[in-house]
């Protein structure tokens, strides 16, 4: 393996982040820009958004359940089993809905972005669409931002419920909490700002996903193998990014709201 | 026999436009990863010509091609391609100047996930407010060009790599640009399947006065280029009388260490006493 001195080093990564930024911010200039691309826009938001659905649908209800499950044995010590339907809604709707979601999604579809972009350069098919006369970042990447961040903000909230589905039927079943106590609870705890945070965590982090799979696509470099790093390196970057944006979210808007 | 492709006059009217260049190289130098690739080159593409660009792999030929394209941007000096400077445009401004050049890639660059059908109409469909039943006839006549009009439906993994290299020139041809840059057209085809090639090289250079740049290794085809021109009246490509030898718009580019050693006709190429040049087309 080739050393490189750390100055190189410190200036490839610093490069990297300028690419990424000005990918990151020419796909939301885009929107702004003709032309645009609604039926690609369309047909990403089938993709990202429908092909999702059934991971999206096994990952919450499970999610909900297990933490119904576990909470249940604490609650239980403290005679506070009613209470289970507030924890499983504050839990989803603040924090594990969109987080795990998002990671999801990221799995899915940051790679499988990630991957198609990267055979595209390295089989010349974006040099092919530049020399055709069409701009690759209006016709490829901002419509799979777009369509990141909508569909992953419903996704979340198919998720949420889901989670709070699951949770009602281990409370339900197991448990012997009332039906009507847990979603009682559960709808009761709820306020504007524990919805608020949830429903903007996953507009950032379906921008993280799309913006982060396409960076890493469109500079893939290195045929066949680099394709294969660069749909790595496309999961792994985004879901660190989610875990820092979601900790930095989480604490901003606490504050902003001043937080119970 | 069949006419000559070009009378007295039309011949007299090419001189007069060549006078105006459709691309000028004016020093340019590139380098990749501290190794020098072109360095200082200077030519013109007059209008209507066909120049053939060799060099042995890695000389730069398909860089010349990228760089003509804006696809990538020099080191040092100017490109002139149809009277803009592509050096000193945005990426944003280029895709207007790109619309009026067309472009065969080395492995076709066709759209893997489009159909041939999309992949000749991409150009169209992008560029206005047109329906694929507009698009259905101008897709027809290009694809009827190179002769494939049966495999519309096709997608490109399902064509062989003659037919693929024949729908990229569809595509490329569609808009009737006024530029057409093709970069080893011909490279890892048979016999057979080069010489269709060539011919459509000729027919869009005879027929439709399209300035090409044409990269290639295979000296045979500059030189078929050379001898031939394209008859309108049995559509096939057709020897030139004698006499009329290397009388088609046909230059030749020789690049060496990042230099061009040679730029000139079929008639000066074969007098030249450079040795390399000489080693080359021996």
């Amino acid at each position: 393996m080739e050393l490189t001195s750390p100055q190189d080093f410190a200036k490839d990564k610093l490069e990297a982040i300028q690419d990424y930024s000005l990918l990151a911010s020419r796909s939301v200039a885009n929107l702004f820009r003709y032309p645009r691309y609604f039926a690609d826009t369309m047909q990403q938001a089938d993709l990202i958004g429908v092909g999702s659905l059934p991971i999206v649908v096994l990952t919450g209800l499970s999610i909900g359940a297990e933490l119904a499950l576990n909470s249940a044995n604490t609650l239980q010590r403290f005679g506070s089993l009613s209470l289970i339907g507030q924890l499983v809604s504050v839990g989803m709707v603040r924090e594990l809905g969109p987080i795990i979601t998002g990671l999801m999604v990221a799995g899915r579809n940051s790679s499988g972005m990630a991957s198609e972009l990267g055979s595209m350069v390295v089989t010349e098919q974006i040099d092919a669409m530049r020399a055709l006369g069409t701009d690759p970042m209006k016709k490829l990447v901002t419509p799979r931002v777009v369509s990141t961040v909508v569909m992953l903000f419903f996704l979340t909230i198919i998720s949420d419920l889901l989670g709070l589905f699951g949770g009602s039927l281990i409370s339900t079943l197991l448990f012997r909490v009332d039906w009507r106590q847990y979603w009682n609870s559960a709808y009761q705890i709820l306020m504007f700002q524990d919805v608020l945070m949830g429903l903007v965590k996953p507009v950032l982090f379906g921008f993280i996903i799309a913006t982060v799979g396409c960076y890493y696509g469109v500079t893939a470099r290195g045929g066949t193998q680099g394709v294969g790093r660069a749909t790595t390196q496309a999961v792994v970057a985004s879901s660190v990014l989610i875990l820092l944006v979601d900790l930095l979210a989480t604490k901003l808007l606490m504050a902003l709201f001043s937080y119970r | 026999m069949a006419a000559p492709p070009l009378t007295f006059d039309e011949r007299h009217t090419s001189t007069e436009s060549s006078q105006s260049p459709v691309i000028a190289f004016d020093g340019v130098s590139i380098a990749f990863e501290g190794r020098t690739v072109l360095d200082g080159i200077s030519f013109r593409l007059s209008k209507g010509e066909t120049k053939a660009i060799f060099g042995v792999a890695g000389s730069g030929k398909s860089t010349i091609l990228k760089l003509a394209l804006g696809l990538m941007k020099p080191d040092a000096g100017h490109i002139h391609v149809l009277g803009e400077d592509v050096t000193q445009m945005r990426e944003e401004d280029l895709f207007d100047l790109r619309r009026k050049i067309g472009m065969v890639f080395q492995e076709s660059a066709l759209f893997d996930s489009l159909t041939v059908r999309e992949n000749v109409a991409f150009r169209l469909l992008e560029e206005g407010d047109v329906t694929e039943e507009e698009v259905e006839k101008p897709v027809r006549e290009s694809l009827s060009f190179v002769e494939l009009e049966k495999t519309v439906d096709m997608f490109p993994s399902e064509l062989s790599g003659g037919m693929r290299r024949r729908v990229a020139i569809a595509r490329a041809i569609i808009t009737h640009p006024e530029i057409l840059l093709y970069d080893s057209p011909t490279g890892g085809l048979d016999p057979v399947t080069s010489t269709t090639i060539v011919q459509l090289i000729v027919k869009q250079r005879d027929v439709y006065k399209t300035s090409s740049l044409l990269v290639t290794h295979r000296l045979q085809d500059a030189f078929i280029m050379a001898a031939n021109y394209f008859d309108r009246k049995t559509n096939q490509m057709q020897p030139l009388p004698p006499g009329m030898r290397g009388e088609v718009p046909m230059g030749f580019l020789i690049l060496r260490d990042g230099k061009i050693i040679f730029d000139g006709d079929v008639h000066e190429l074969a007098a030249s006493r450079d040795e390399y040049i000489r080693e080359y087309i021996s």
